[in-house]
């Protein structure tokens, strides 16, 4: 990538990425998007929500996170370093909660009373129910009826801060059609709701606005890296489901020199067509409000999707990433189920830390990473925690708990 | 050819009639079974066909439609097929306007320019992609202008004033004002405010194009209702659900159908 990317004009005031993104949602969801899009500007960039929002991150969320050097599993890999941004020990356990509080906090500005979200692994889900226990505000988690069987331990954890989940089953009952029943909830119910997009997904300017509440883990982690080790990492990895947990490290490091790699959910294998990798074999199509790398048939349906970790579940991805892909600033690859399953037992015994089934597919890459590379530093996104997956590893060892 | 629409409500007005409006997936059963409601549907008093395109992801649909559509892609059901199916029924047809109605990405995968042109060799009259507002569909609307062929977009309660007066302009054939915050399928609400935006629309629009209502009319009494202050009302859901009733038995599903196409004609 030659030409340096002027990060200020993306997304353009028509939230395209280039040829990425956009609006394409019916009529009705147009102004209610437009009223979100300055909320944000109006509020989301004044110092008082600023102050706010970093004050709860600070004292509520646990901010900032910090960068462990994983030595040991780095010395046994070869000679170079991985280095972990534990989002993980965010309250809730994963990075999502910094778009919850972000996004709950202006719907609160914004006068809604009555908040939505879809989720897919359960911890955006979380995330928002926490926020809005938090705020008072209202909530309803649309979750696919396969997700709800093979993520309990989060629908609990939903209902007892308040919130009700509501089982989707149509489509393929996973993610993708939680977001589709969100977007029907929403269109229906605009006056007193805010839909909390959980991913950098959806119509614009819900790619812009998780990315930004998401770059906190960026910015933190550059200054942190530099202050520690008085240089940038040479590689930064990370999972890409819808892709904010990615983008928000990889946002602020695209105009550094560092090499950024975004791994995809393989499921079993590129070639077998089971997977969740629309970056790596789909093509550019439309779904859920904008144009982005999607898993499409020849006539255009959205193929099913396999992997599995329910929070890489998804057929599309955030268009920025698809952008991003295209000007070749970052590289995107994917690791299969069995591959994430052998990182996530790695990282457990010989760090003591249990990932989350996403989060592994991003530490599995890594680790092959490490054992081609010399000398070079990694920083990883560790995403989540891993507590939430303990039922799908029990049940894959036959092992009752 | 150019779009029948324009004349389909010139030639309503003139006799102080309302346009007659349908909608239907193609595929659902089968495309044997759209085809045959199609005919019975122009028969018995539908101007305008607006045939649904399945997709996987129908997020401005109610689980009515959902599930029609769900039906209509067990059988994969393709853009090429619905395609076909407007060429059989060409065959035999050649008043009643055929719009299609789907979500834009089985268009975008088949190709703006390729989907134009077969909607222009197919006798397609227009064309409503709903999750694409005119922002979005800049060169789909190039083709459809040069083809002469009807460009519907939607308006809402939601839009705004200057809004309204863009799509006015953009819109060809007519302008779908969707009565309600919601899905399809929804029920009906607020006539007053129906009618202000309607009213609106037409106001805005500097070449008298028509404003067609749809969402939530169901039977002949709302129908009339609607039809009082537009000029064309559009059911969807309820002809769905009909169809559905009776797909096992052709004749049945006919019979149905003509007279509740008969009973919402005659009233408006
Ligand atoms: C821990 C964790 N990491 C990653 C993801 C994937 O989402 P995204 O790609 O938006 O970060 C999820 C989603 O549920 C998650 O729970």
């Amino acid at each position: 990538m030659k030409r340096k990317i002027n990060l200020k004009n993306y997304p353009s005031k028509s939230g395209h990425f280039d040829a990425f993104g956009g609006v394409y949602v019916s009529e009705t969801l147009i102004h209610p998007l437009r009223e979100l899009f300055s909320a944000y500007k109006k509020y989301a960039t004044s110092a008082s929500f600023k102050k706010t929002l970093n004050s709860q991150l600070k004292d509520y969320v646990g901010r900032p996170t910090p960068i462990y050097y994983a030595e040991s599993l780095s010395k046994e890999l070869g000679s170079s370093h991985i280095y972990l941004k534990r989002e993980d020990l965010n309250h809730t356990g994963a990075h999502k909660i910094n778009n919850a509080l972000g996004q709950a906090l202006l719907a609160k500005k914004m006068g809604k009373t009555r908040i939505i979200a879809e989720t897919g692994a359960g911890q955006h889900g979380v995330a928002t129910a926490t926020a809005c226990a938090r705020l008072n505000l209202k909530c309803v988690v649309y979750m696919g009826e396969e997700d709800i069987n093979r993520q309990s331990v989060n629908v609990y954890r939903m209902k007892l801060l308040g919130a009700e989940v509501v089982s989707v089953n149509s489509g393929t009952k996973t993610l993708k059609d939680a977001l589709n029943e969100a977007l029907r909830d929403w269109v229906t119910n605009v006056d007193d709701t805010h839909y909390i997009i959980g991913s950098v997904a959806g119509p614009h300017p819900y790619p812009m606005i998780v990315r930004d509440f998401q770059s906190v883990i960026g910015y933190e982690a550059r200054n942190q890296f530099k202050k520690e080790y008085k240089c940038l990492p040479d590689y930064l990895v990370a999972c890409v489901g819808g892709g904010s947990n990615a983008i928000g490290l990889f946002h602020p490091f695209l105009n550094d020199k560092v090499k950024i790699v975004g791994v995809e959910a393989g499921g079993s294998g590129i070639k077998s067509g089971k997977h969740a990798a629309p970056l790596s074999a789909g093509s550019p199509g439309v779904l859920h409000g904008n144009r982005t790398y999607i898993m499409e048939d020849e006539n255009g349906q959205i193929k099913n999707t396999h992997s599995i970790s329910a929070g890489l579940d998804y057929p599309g991805v955030g268009p920025e990433h698809s952008w991003l892909k295209d000007l070749k600033r970052v590289e995107y690859t994917a690791v299969t189920d069995d591959e994430a399953l052998d990182a996530f037992f790695t990282l457990t015994q010989k760090e003591g830390i249990i990932p989350a089934l996403e989060t592994a597919h991003a530490l599995a890459y890594a680790f092959q990473l490490a054992k081609k590379l010399k000398n070079k530093k990694i920083l990883l996104n560790l995403s989540g925690r891993g507590d939430k997956d303990i039922d799908t590893i029990a049940k894959l060892k036959n092992i009752k708990l | 050819m150019t779009s029948r629409i324009p004349n389909i409500f010139n030639k309503n007005k003139s006799k102080n009639k309302k346009t007659f409006i349908s909608y239907l997936v193609c595929g659902d059963p089968t495309k044997d079974i759209t085809l045959s409601a199609m005919h019975t549907m122009s028969k018995y008093g539908v101007d305008i066909i607006e045939l649904g395109i399945p997709f996987t992801d129908p997020i401005a649909d109610g689980p009515t439609i959902q599930k029609s559509i769900d039906r209509s892609l067990k059988n994969n059901t393709s853009l090429h097929d619905v395609i076909s199916v407007v060429k059989e029924f060409r065959k035999e047809n050649n008043d009643t306007a055929v719009v299609l109605m789907g979500y834009m990405n089985p268009v975008h995968k088949m190709g703006v320019a390729k989907f134009a042109k077969k909607i222009n060799d197919t006798g397609i009259d227009g064309v409503l992609i709903v999750d694409s507002p005119p922002e979005e569909s800049v060169i789909l609307n190039k083709y459809l202008t040069k083809y002469k062929k009807s460009h519907i977009y939607l308006a809402s309660p939601t839009t705004t004033d200057q809004r309204m007066k863009n799509i006015s302009k953009m819109s060809s054939g007519y302008v779908y004002y969707v009565t309600i915050k919601g899905i399809t399928g929804s029920q009906l609400s607020n006539v007053n405010s129906i009618r202000k935006n309607v009213n609106k629309i037409k106001k805005y629009s500097n070449n008298n194009l028509p404003v067609a209502v749809g969402f939530g009319i169901k039977d002949s009494s709302s129908a009339q209702k609607m039809a009082a202050f537009s000029d064309g009302i559009i059911i969807g859901s309820s002809i769905v659900e009909l169809i559905h009733k009776y797909s096992n038995n052709e004749k049945k599903m006919n019979s149905k159908l003509s007279t509740y196409i008969s009973s919402i004609s005659n009233v408006i």
